[in-house]
């Protein structure tokens, strides 16, 4: 079964998690031996951005050693198999070009959808 | 040709995405697939008749199935038979139902 | 007499949060109805759904009683769908991710709820005639 998951919330908890949840699942199903490919839509195109940083978040005496590296954590999806699909719209109403983002990540139009939606048993959106 | 069935659970007055879950539809009905939005949870503020275009009926035209929870009418005091044109009210089942028939099935 | 299913639900949001986790329990019980096989995995805020220490309350507002108010406690609809199902040949399978289990505290769920983990997620989606994500917003 080959498995379309389309990452759309970004931003959600990420701070508490240290990960975006569906990135590190879509790792986690990965490993599990899912034929999983994932495409980023919405505000999530901009988790490829390369130049991220949320680290040195302090409550009182706490502070976050773990903070999130979610461009790290998209740049490393298609070296554990699958395709990482980023919607081109969408990054071009966030202003992002090409060389913004993390290496390693392939180009999907609107118009591409249905043949990538076709090419995959189920697509789940996230 | 394959059978989508994308539920629309967003607020049309409120997310822009809805839009997106639009031209989703069209472009697969275009692509010859069967296509259904089945709107229900604060989506179908969209559907009631004189409600600002939600583009549901354009969506009809264009070969969509466009259907509204039921429930979720009544909940919202929306007439089943003042919806906007093209949109049909529907049990919740047709979604287990399209479910079963191995529909691809997207929540929005 | 129409062929019973094995449909896979994945569910994100914790209860008395969203529209979501209604349509979701909605769905569940039209398969428990039929029998389906369902299954559950719950993720993130969704595994408190069936958390066993959930508490009915009075509603002061309206003047009723807690037995009055009868408030809807998403551990007892979970229990129900599962007995539902069981009732019509089917079964309910619920699975609660265990790290999001441990970060939440709520690793007390009634009976018939089990912990588990992605992996989990992918055989019941493998074995399933289809899965419907609900993703949080």
């Amino acid at each position: 079964m080959k498995v379309l998951n389309i990452i759309e919330s970004a931003y959600r908890a990420t701070t508490e998690e240290q990960d975006d949840t569906i990135v590190w699942l879509s790792h986690t199903l990965k490993a599990a031996g899912a034929d999983l490919g994932v495409l980023l839509r919405g505000n999530a195109v901009n988790y490829a951005v390369r130049g991220q940083d949320a680290a040195g978040l302090a409550f009182g005496a706490w502070r976050q050693t773990q903070p999130p590296r979610l461009a790290n954590d998209i740049a490393a999806l298609p070296t554990k198999g699958g395709p990482v699909y980023v919607l081109s719209e969408d990054l071009a109403e966030r202003g992002l070009e090409a060389g913004d983002l993390v290496p390693g990540l392939e180009r999907v139009a609107r118009d591409g959808l249905p043949g990538l939606f076709a090419a995959h048993d189920q697509v789940w959106h996230w | 040709m394959a059978s989508y069935l994308l539920i629309e659970s967003r607020d049309p007055f409120e997310s822009a995405d809805v839009a997106f879950c639009h031209d989703l539809a069209r472009r697969l009905a275009v692509a010859g697939n069967r296509v259904t939005v089945f709107v229900v949870q604060n989506g179908v503020l969209g559907v009631r008749a004189g409600a600002r275009s939600s583009g549901y009926a354009e969506l009809a035209q264009a070969g969509v199935e466009v259907l509204a929870d039921d429930f979720s009418l009544r909940e919202r005091g929306i007439a089943a038979d003042k919806l906007q044109p093209g949109v049909t009210p529907s049990p919740l089942d047709l979604v287990i139902d399209r479910l079963a028939e191995g529909a691809k099935a997207i929540w929005h | 007499m129409a062929e019973k299913k094995t449909l896979t639900f994945a569910l994100m949001d914790a209860p008395y949060e969203s529209g979501r986790t209604t349509t979701a329990l909605r769905l569940i019980d039209i398969a428990a109805r039929r029998g389906y096989a369902v299954n559950v995995f719950a993720y993130e805020g969704a595994v408190l759904l069936p958390f066993s220490r959930q508490q009915p309350h009075p509603n002061a507002v309206h003047g009723r009683d807690v037995a009055e108010e009868n408030h809807l406690l998403t551990k007892e609809v979970v229990a129900a769908l599962i007995v539902e199902a069981a009732r019509n040949g089917g079964k309910l399978d619920w699975v609660n991710c265990g790290l999001c289990v441990d970060e939440r505290g709520a690793g007390e769920a009634i009976d018939g709820v089990r912990r588990g983990a992605p992996a989990d997620f992918w055989k019941m989606a493998e074995a399933s005639d289809n899965t419907l994500v609900i993703g949080t917003r």
